[in-house]
């Protein structure tokens, strides 16, 4: 396959390559962050992650639309504004949801998972209500297009590389809360031993709330960085459920470094056999190895070890 | 009505006679009881559909819930301003259009379950509707079962043909060889690199361009061909290989989200399309729409439709369309497909003279349309239209800039011999 290009060709595309997985695993990471949060600590089976992302998305559109009309001179920056007003749209509609519907059902797990999925489709319609059934374009400032020319045959996408800054930056926020704010420990109290907690005076609904608001916030903020690599609609959300909801359950459930790593697992399959194969048989042999994987490991990579 | 203006009509009884023989449109208009003129319902209705003396009931079936809302919205779109144009213009046979529109949900069976009930319960004379593929399959047994016609608006795979189907869109040969034609010879493309989403149409579109590429471009090479899941979201990889394999051309054929993914990525990846030819036949003015004009300007377009054409009858057409559905909205070639549909179907009804499905299906090879936005149309025997190819180029506004267009119409083949 390789025997006519050149080495340096071929380093090249190596670099190239390496990046693209990079940044996959990044994408992965974020998209997986806040429904590991909402999964792995509360088991909640939130059906409606995409939609919640792509709420950041159409926050990032409209915040988009009003700078330019309003202050055309903050455009080039407009993006980091968006990412915090996608976090508190998110976050929002996300406790609101935690208060009317999710706390009705912690005793029952599973329903959660249909309740959850109505509440998708009732999203979806209501974007498709208020911004219409066609995607929207939302416009980028010039300097996160295009890609920094490394050497003469090496590109790397600037957005890329954003993600991935962006991908950092959000995972050591979300360490430092729940391992070392006492906010964090709280949290970790509630996920081992509900009860105990409650009598030791946590107060362990709102505990449940801010918890639920931080994992769709983050969503927002993957969504609203989603609209440089992907599109935005009412039904866009669902582009990512599959693989979100693929990279938790394989990390295992209650563990966010099992998240990281099973995110960086997938993502070097995928990206790896897509270039040596087509991109649908990669699919197929990333989907295979995970479920024999699972077979064996029905627990995911990293099981929490809780005494039950 | 310039007839109000013409002197010497003083007497009623004979304006009347007069508006009745030489302004027919303005009399059903002015919602006057029909007479001679009107033929009789008994007459053109022999199968018991949903005609009056002053009403012709059809259907509109699209999906405006689910995935594929974002694509079918136009085409209803298209279709009512056709319909209320037609109704302006007096309607057919002297009866004005009621429609009964049903939504496919994006959702196979409710299209098969809201077709039944539009042609059982509801006896459309006509159906414009269906977009994906998928959809059209389902409802196909359906319309031939109890003998409906359905008006279907979008390029596809060809590979079928039914009496009781009219194709307004372009079958895979009429919107794939012209454009590779034109690339290789004005481009000098010798290597190409075809991309897809995987399902039928993109894979049975590209295997046409493989046959031409590899049996009739001289010296021309495919030198890769790959597909991705519906939906999709990340490119990098082939994006890589693309870089690798320095193709004259990379044919895409990507559709929905997963397309503005991959412009997105392309652009970010640094490559230029003012530099690297890209030749796509999924992205009309509405993809563009979600992908970003910037992102995708340089890319060419091979369809039979742009916005921008330059023509009397799409001069009249886009304010028009505009007017209705807003200054902002786009016009993709599939919208303007759609627009065909009612007007077709009413210039055969007047040339069958009859709203009889079986009569309209023999009526239809030959019907020509001379106010299509795209130009001119006429049906074929094998009930898809004769239409032009055309080539345009993406612009940085979300337009389509003509590039080339065919001399003649090009004939539909949906069973193209050696391409299979």
């Amino acid at each position: 396959m390789f025997g006519d290009y050149s080495i340096s060709d071929l380093g090249a595309i190596l670099a190239m390559q390496g990046f693209a997985g990079l940044i996959l695993f990044s994408v992965y990471v974020l998209m997986a962050l806040g429904l590991a949060i909402i999964f792995g600590q509360m088991g909640v089976i939130n059906m409606a992650h995409g939609e919640f992302m792509i709420l950041g998305a159409y926050v990032t559109w409209m915040t988009s639309n009003a700078v330019q009309h309003v202050a055309p001179w903050l455009f080039p920056g407009y993006f980091f504004i968006a990412m915090i007003l996608a976090f508190i749209a998110s976050g929002a509609l996300g406790m609101l949801v935690e208060w009317a519907l999710i706390r009705h059902l912690y005793k029952r797990p599973l329903d959660t998972l249909l309740a959850t999925w109505g509440l998708s489709l009732i999203l979806q319609q209501a974007y498709r209500s208020i911004f219409g059934a066609r995607e929207v374009g939302v416009e980028l400032p010039e300097w996160m297009m295009g890609s920094w020319q490394a050497t003469d045959s090496i590109q790397i996408p600037i957005n890329g590389m954003f993600v991935m800054a962006l991908t950092i930056l959000i995972t050591i926020v979300v360490f430092y809360i729940l391992f070392w704010s006492s906010w964090g420990k709280q949290v970790r109290a509630v996920v081992q031993n509900r009860v105990m907690a409650g009598a030791v005076g946590i107060n362990t609904e709102k505990v449940d709330r801010y918890t639920f608001g931080l994992g769709c916030g983050i969503a927002g903020i993957a969504g609203s960085a989603f609209t440089m690599i992907g599109s935005t609609g009412p039904t866009a959300g669902q582009l990512y459920i599959v693989d979100t909801f693929l990279v938790v359950v394989f990390g295992g459930a209650a563990s966010l470094f099992g998240t990281i790593a099973s995110a960086f697992s997938i993502s070097q399959t995928q990206s790896t056999l897509e270039f040596f194969l087509s991109g649908s048989m990669a699919k197929v042999i990333t989907l295979l190895t995970i479920v024999g994987i699972l077979m064996v490991r029905p627990q995911g990579l990293f099981a929490l070890k809780v005494r039950k | 009505m310039s007839d109000e203006t013409k002197p010497g009509l003083k007497s009623p009884l004979r304006r009347k006679l007069l508006m009745g023989m030489a302004a027919l449109p303005a009399v059903s208009m002015l919602g006057r009881p029909a007479f001679a003129d009107v033929p009789a319902t008994s007459a053109v209705n022999t199968t018991g559909l949903a005609v009056t003396d002053s009403e012709v009931t059809v259907g509109i079936l699209h999906s405006v819930t689910g995935t594929m809302a974002i694509s079918e919205t136009g085409s209803v779109e298209a279709e009512k301003l056709a319909i209320e144009q037609i109704n302006a213009a007096g309607g057919v046979l002297g009866r004005k259009i009621k429609f009964i529109q049903e939504d496919g949900a994006s959702d196979w069976p409710t299209f098969a379950e809201k077709a039944k009930k539009l042609l059982v319960n509801d006896k459309c004379a006509a159906v414009m509707g269906c977009w994906t593929s998928a959809s059209r399959k389902a409802v196909l047994p359906v319309f031939e079962q109890y003998n409906g016609m359905l008006y279907y608006p979008t390029f596809y795979e060809g590979l079928e043909q039914s009496k009781n189907v009219i194709y307004t869109g372009q079958e895979a040969t009429q919107q794939i060889i012209a454009g590779l034609d034109w690339v290789n010879k004005t481009k000098g493309a010798k290597s190409f690199y075809l991309l897809g989403s995987d399902y039928i149409w993109p894979r049975t579109s590209n295997k046409i361009a493989r046959k031409h590429i590899e049996n009739h471009l001289q010296g021309c090479k495919v030198v890769g061909e790959e597909y991705f899941p519906l939906g999709s979201t990340q490119f990098n990889s082939v994006i890589n290989k693309i870089k690798l394999t320095k193709p004259d051309v990379i044919y895409a054929i990507i559709v929905g989200g997963s397309n503005v993914a991959f412009y997105k990525q392309l652009k970010a990846a640094g490559i230029d399309l003012s530099k690297q030819t890209l030749l796509t036949i999924s992205v009309t003015e509405d993809e563009i729409d979600g992908i970003g004009g910037e992102n995708i300007a340089g890319a060419y377009a091979c369809m039979k439709y742009f916005q921008s054409l330059d023509n009397p009858n799409n001069k009249a057409f886009v304010p028009a369309f505009k007017k209705m559905w807003g200054e902002k909205t786009v016009i993709g070639d599939v919208t303007q497909a759609a627009y065909l549909g009612p007007w077709l179907w009413k210039l055969t009804v007047e040339k069958a003279g009859s709203f009889d499905i079986d009569k309209i299906a023999a009526a239809s090879p030959g019907v020509e349309f001379k106010g299509a936005p795209e130009g001119y149309v006429r049906i074929h025997e094998n009930h898809h239209l004769w239409s032009k190819t055309r080539v345009g180029r993406a612009k940085a506004d979300g337009q389509y800039e003509l590039i080339y267009e065919t001399a003649d119409l090009v004939e539909p083949d949906p069973f193209p011999k050696g391409y299979q």
